[in-house]
């Protein structure tokens, strides 16, 4: 079994760490890049495919050399066997297109191919949610989204998974697929363990991979575009067909709520709200 | 997909120094050994006096299975032993080395939660070697049966596990001692309630004030009239940087005085005698609590079921005869007996004769009668008999009673001092307060220090400790004062009139008609078990890494 989680870094925007400018744009030099977090559920998954059925984790990322760092916190924070950054200048600037054409002819270029690949709910920045199924495409697997629980049968070659329909917790449905297939981890997904096998061996996981982060770098594998024999045109930049006419601050929300001031010492202001409270009054 | 049952050869129901010593056997001799603990790390539910001891006549001790024990887990060793007889301001203390070093290899002052979370890092280490391990977070609720028969158990976390051998290494409130009917929480009278409080000092202040080198430690015991009457004593221990300071008394004792065990330990806190040691400053790091069985009494003779076996507290070993309180030891030894016993029993091809053996190896091996000294069982249980115990105190506190305490002043001191003599020591109002108070008042100089030590109230108490809030894991059966009403004092975290702990007491109106009742909210529980006994309830342990966590214990 070879699973391959694919993240993204993002800025840290929990309270403390993110800075804005004046105009209420992102200061990036300021705020550290992260995980993103959604992926880190992502990861889980993957790792209980780990725990459970043996094999090997991949983590992947397309993005600046300072992505390294988001690999090693995912190898720390919950596991990895390997790590794979795509990383050169013609992959910069990229949309959601291009980056999974990038991830997808990554992901083609592994020796072992996968059985499974894994991505996160949306990315904390963009918010688009295209890159995932993007990528599916581009390799034509199916796909399960919203994906909260999994069993994976590995002599029929199928896993089984329970999803949000409609990404609401409400409607819950069991879908099955054969191998290879793409999965989308909800934020709601929860890694179960109920037996003492598998929680001994997540114990024993968890060192190991916490080892393995204090030297990533003896697990990283960096390739650029001519690793991956990607025509530049199609890549970064240059392949992506958005265009981002401008961005907009979205305006604060106008208060339906209507107050009236009134001044401490104004008594005949008061008797508006007198009779307003009388019938609610009790007693004489 | 898979659903078969799993099994392991052994698995073992906490990790405290029973459940260590009965894994870290097994795993030596080659024993499939899996290890549940219910805490977020083992000794986070574990509270104890605590001194644990290495007796020269036990066949298995703790650092015998755990070289580096000593060196790792445990605080100072004891190298001085006082008890002191207390009648209001004035003290007699007896130097009562003997009695420590009788049968005594060593004895060490603990805290818990660094002397069990280091020995399940070894239990860890070997366990897994045989292809089990131990697991943190998983309460076990019961045993499984198949055609009546126990197999195995069950779990709140985990599907059910099968084992050739289940130790019940569960602690004072055994939910698997219970499941199997060999254990109950019938009668206070078989129990011992103690609190403690871990006091903060540094190491420096320790040596000077208990005059002990920085290696060394001391362990002071308390008896006389300053706990109202209620039947039971104090203990003072220093440890590397903190002092243990607690109370033990008889459970139908306090149920029967209504007392409030904290209000008993503050009485010893703030105690004149006390303020040559705490110097007037004075910060709790925690308060705790906790139920120890008489094993007098409730030691089973037979500890053993189908393929299950108790061990320790679980198994009501927990010795305590006047000034001897002695449990973790004897827990150790079980673990390892028992472990003992399933690998002969493996050797000879019969597993199922696990529990026979383990039986024969606790009497032969001298645990039985250490547990339930014939001494206690000829003369003590006498001694209970409400004539015998009328005339006795009236003797010990009359003119003749008196000039005898007078005369045989040293004679007293070697008698405090004679194992024999201790282990005849009935439970009852004699040796615990009638004879200590006598000896203050015939022997004793009065203490004129002042203490100004101010115990944090029960609020802060319950404050101060970490709690990660599950659901309710105790119900209350029966409602009424008359039933339950006893845990409203009792309880070590509930006081009439205090509105912030488990059980408070109201009068309900309701048609004319006034009732007495009693409410339950368990989210400040300790889980010592007290109103399993007190109280009308169903007393479960909360989920695995539920509850109180104590950070000292």
């Amino acid at each position: 079994m070879h699973t391959v989680v694919m993240t993204k870094g993002v800025p840290d925007f929990r309270e403390g760490q993110v800075s804005f400018d004046e105009d209420g744009h992102l200061e990036r030099g300021k705020t550290p890049t992260v995980m993103n977090p959604n992926d880190k559920h992502a990861l889980r998954a993957a790792f209980q495919t780990k725990v459970r059925n043996g094999g090997h984790v991949s983590l992947m990322s397309m993005g600046p050399p300072g992505y390294k760092e988001v690999l090693q916190e995912g190898m720390r924070d919950v596991y990895a066997d390997d790590l794979y950054l795509l990383s050169d200048r013609e992959m910069g600037a990229a949309d959601t297109w291009a980056t999974a054409m990038t991830v997808a002819t990554g992901l083609q270029n592994l020796d072992d191919q996968p059985d499974l690949v894994f991505a996160g709910f949306k990315t904390a920045d963009g918010e688009t949610g295209h890159t995932g199924p993007q990528t599916c495409w581009c390799l034509d697997w199916p796909m399960i989204t919203h994906v909260v629980s999994l069993d994976i049968d590995e002599d029929a070659g199928t896993v089984r998974a329970k999803r949000l329909v409609d990404g609401d917790i409400s409607e819950i449905e069991t879908v099955e697929a054969p191998m290879p297939c793409f999965i989308v981890a909800d934020p709601e997904f929860e890694p179960t363990y109920r037996k003492a096998s598998h929680r001994l061996n997540h114990k024993d996981l968890r060192d190991e991979t916490q080892e393995r982060a204090e030297e990533y770098e003896d697990y990283l594998t960096v390739w650029d575009h001519e690793d991956l024999n990607l025509d530049p045109d199609y890549i970064g930049l240059d392949g992506s067909p958005t265009i981002v006419s401008g961005v907009d601050p979205i305006p604060k929300a106008p208060s339906e709520r209507e107050a009236t001031i009134i001044e401490a010492d104004d008594s005949e202001a008061l008797v508006p709200i007198l009779d307003e409270l009388t019938p609610y009054a009790v007693g004489d | 997909m898979t659903d078969a049952v799993e099994e392991y050869e052994a698995v073992v129901v906490g990790c405290g120094p029973g459940g260590a010593a009965a894994a870290a056997t097994l795993a030596r001799n080659g024993v499939e050994t899996l290890v549940l603990e219910r805490g977020v790390d083992a000794g986070s539910k574990n509270v104890s006096g605590g001194l644990i001891y290495a007796e020269e006549s036990a066949p298995y001790t703790i650092d015998g299975l755990f070289p580096d024990f000593r060196e790792e887990a445990t605080e100072r060793p004891v190298t001085e032993n006082v008890i002191h007889n207390i009648a209001g301001d004035k003290v007699k203390s007896f130097d009562i080395g003997d009695l420590h070093h009788h049968d005594t290899a060593w004895a060490d002052a603990v805290l818990r939660r660094k002397m069990d979370s280091w020995l399940a890092q070894q239990v860890h280490e070997r366990t897994r070697e045989t292809g089990g391990g131990l697991l943190t977070e998983v309460h076990v609720t019961g045993l499984l049966r198949e055609r009546g028969e126990i197999v195995g158990v069950t779990t709140e976390e985990l599907d059910p596990i099968k084992a050739d051998l289940v130790v019940a290494a569960d602690g004072v409130n055994s939910e698997l001692a219970r499941d199997a009917g060999l254990m109950d929480w019938e009668d206070p009278d078989e129990w011992f309630q103690g609190v403690k409080a871990v006091v903060d000092m540094e190491p420096g202040v320790i040596n000077d004030r208990f005059d002990v080198a920085p290696d060394d430690g001391a362990a002071h015991l308390f008896s006389g009239d300053l706990f109202d009457g209620v039947r039971g004593g104090g203990f003072l221990y220093t440890n590397e940087d903190s002092l243990s300071i607690g109370t033990v008394f008889h459970l139908d004792s306090i149920a029967e005085e209504h007392a409030e065990p904290h209000e008993l330990l503050d009485s010893l806190l703030t105690h004149p005698l006390m303020a040559q040691w705490l110097g007037g400053e004075y910060d709790e790091r925690e308060y705790s609590a906790k139920l120890v069985p008489d094993s007098k009494k409730a030691a089973h003779p037979s500890p053993h079921k189908d393929r299950l076996v108790l061990v320790g507290d679980a198994a009501g070993q927990m010795q305590a005869q006047g000034p001897i309180i002695k449990g973790m030891n004897h827990a150790v030894t079980a673990g390892a007996l028992a472990a003992e016993a399933f690998a002969d029993a493996r050797a000879r091809n019969d597993p199922s004769q696990a529990g026979e053996l383990y039986e024969k190896k606790l009497h032969d091996e001298g645990v039985m009668d250490k547990l339930r000294p014939t001494g206690y069982k000829v003369f003590g249980q006498l001694g209970e008999l409400s004539p015998v115990d009328d005339l006795s105190n009236a003797v010990a506190d009359s003119a003749v009673g008196r000039f005898g305490v007078r005369a045989a002043a040293g004679l007293l001191e070697r008698a405090y001092s004679s194992p024999r003599m201790v282990s005849m020591i009935p439970d009852t109002k004699l040796p615990y307060v009638t004879l200590p108070t006598v000896i203050a008042e015939e022997l004793g100089e009065p203490v004129t220090d002042e203490n100004t030590v101010s115990p944090p109230d029960l609020a802060d108490r319950i404050g101060d400790l970490t709690y990660d809030v599950g659901d309710p894991h105790i119900e209350l059966v029966d409602n009424s004062f008359e039933a339950s009403g006893t845990a409203v004092t009792a309880c070590p975290v509930s006081a009439q009139d205090f509105g912030g702990g488990c059980y408070r007491d109201e009068t309900v109106k309701t048609n004319g008609s006034e009732e007495h009742l009693v409410s339950l909210d368990t989210q400040p529980c300790v889980e010592c078990g007290t109103c399993a006994i007190v109280a009308d309830t169903e007393w479960e342990h909360p989920a695995g890494g539920k509850g109180v966590e104590f950070k000292q214990g």
